[in-house]
């Protein structure tokens, strides 16, 4: 029973967040609220857990508070239901997709929502540069402009930019072990 | 039955490495599924993210369930998002299990500091790829400054326009722009 409830709230969570990562957050808040299955400390835990492993955070929320709530089986339960509507929705969209690829409208349409989604891919990059290569609050706290910038992380950046263009053939997963070395090595977060 | 499998693999690896979520995917499916297999292109991939976007669910598995599904049907769909989400499963299970406090260890945070300018220059290398593909005219370099500043400044503007909201106007602009461009050849 308790499966079942996993799964109908964890298929809800899937079925409204649009878009992705952060857009889960206020769902699992809701859930914790009406539930208790986790709490909002769990919550707090989660998104740090989610930095710092692979995966979206809506999927390792979904694992975590599955797991918290009726075991490994809750775990996978309540993953697989967030994705059920992803897998519902897009199946009857890649199928008209299909059918209708060499539609006038459908290719003016692709025409807009290219631009558009590189443009929210590029926002997503510079998200990530904000807390990855400056420290705005130590900046703030000191008006100090060197402390801006983490110039330890800024090299590391335009050797990865520089690698990649000279070593085309090198996989990004080699770029990714060679940056989390250089992090430790260095202690990027000054842990 | 062999495709399937290579599919699920395929994800696997994907989701094994793919820190950051949605975005951060777009670099890996570009070297391995593009690159390396040639199951999709790069344009299209563009197209699956714009769509994953505005459509409910999460991006990554929008975009894993299209790819999946435009290689195999339903059951590639399938191998795809089950392939996708399972190294995620395996991870927080087992550092559910055994490791309280995992994101507090100095090497945990000095790792993922790293990581973090990784992702951020495979992002914008990503970007600098589809350029040419996506911002063809002066019609679309407007659509991409539009969207780029309405997406960055959101939190400064006194209305934020959720992301899906931007993607459909600009779809719509497109059908718009597009028709009446057809129609004035």
């Amino acid at each position: 029973m308790i499966y079942l409830q996993l799964f109908w709230e964890f298929f809800k969570t899937g079925l409204f967040s649009i878009g992705g990562g952060l857009a889960t957050l206020p769902f699992l808040y809701e859930m914790s609220n009406k539930t208790h299955w986790f709490s909002h400390a769990d919550i707090a835990d989660m998104i740090a857990i989610s930095e710092s492993t692979p995966g979206a955070i809506g999927i390792n929320m979904s694992t975590y508070a599955g797991f918290k709530t009726a075991g490994y089986p809750g775990g996978i339960i309540a993953t697989l239901a967030l994705a059920a509507p992803s897998l519902i929705i897009i199946l009857i969209i890649s199928g008209f997709l299909n059918k209708f690829q060499e539609s006038r409208h459908v290719q003016n349409a692709l025409y807009g929502l290219r631009p558009a989604s590189i443009a929210m891919i590029t926002a997503a990059g510079l998200n990530v540069a904000k807390v990855a290569l400056v420290n705005i609050d130590a900046f703030l706290a000191s008006r100090n402009i060197g402390d801006l910038f983490l110039w330890k992380a800024i090299l590391l950046g335009i050797v990865i930019f520089a690698g990649q263009k000279i070593f085309p053939k090198v996989h990004p997963i080699a770029f990714i072990v060679f940056s989390a070395v250089v992090g430790i090595v260095f202690r990027f977060a000054g842990a | 039955m062999k495709e399937l499998l290579e599919l699920y693999f395929a994800f696997l690896k994907i989701g094994a490495v793919n820190f950051g979520g949605g975005y951060a995917m777009l670099p890996l499916l570009e070297r391995d599924l593009v690159q390396n297999r040639g199951w999709t292109t790069t344009q299209d991939l563009t197209d699956y993210f714009a769509i994953g976007q505005c459509t409910p669910g999460l991006i990554a598995l929008n975009v894993s369930t299209f790819i999946g599904s435009r290689r195999k049907g339903i059951p590639g769909a399938i191998a795809a998002t089950v392939g996708f989400v399972t190294s995620p499963i395996v991870i927080i299970l087992i550092i559910a299990t055994f490791l309280q406090g995992f994101a507090d260890y100095p090497v945990v945070q000095n790792a993922f500091a790293g990581i973090r300018v990784c992702v951020c220059v495979l992002i914008i290398q990503a970007v600098l790829r589809l350029w040419s593909k996506s911002v063809v005219d002066k019609t679309t370099l407007a659509l991409y400054i539009g969207v780029f500043l309405m997406t960055a400044l959101s939190g400064v503007l006194p209305l934020a326009v959720p992301a899906a909201v931007l993607v459909i106007i600009s779809g719509m602009l497109g059908v718009i722009i597009g028709g009446f461009r057809d129609k004035h050849k």
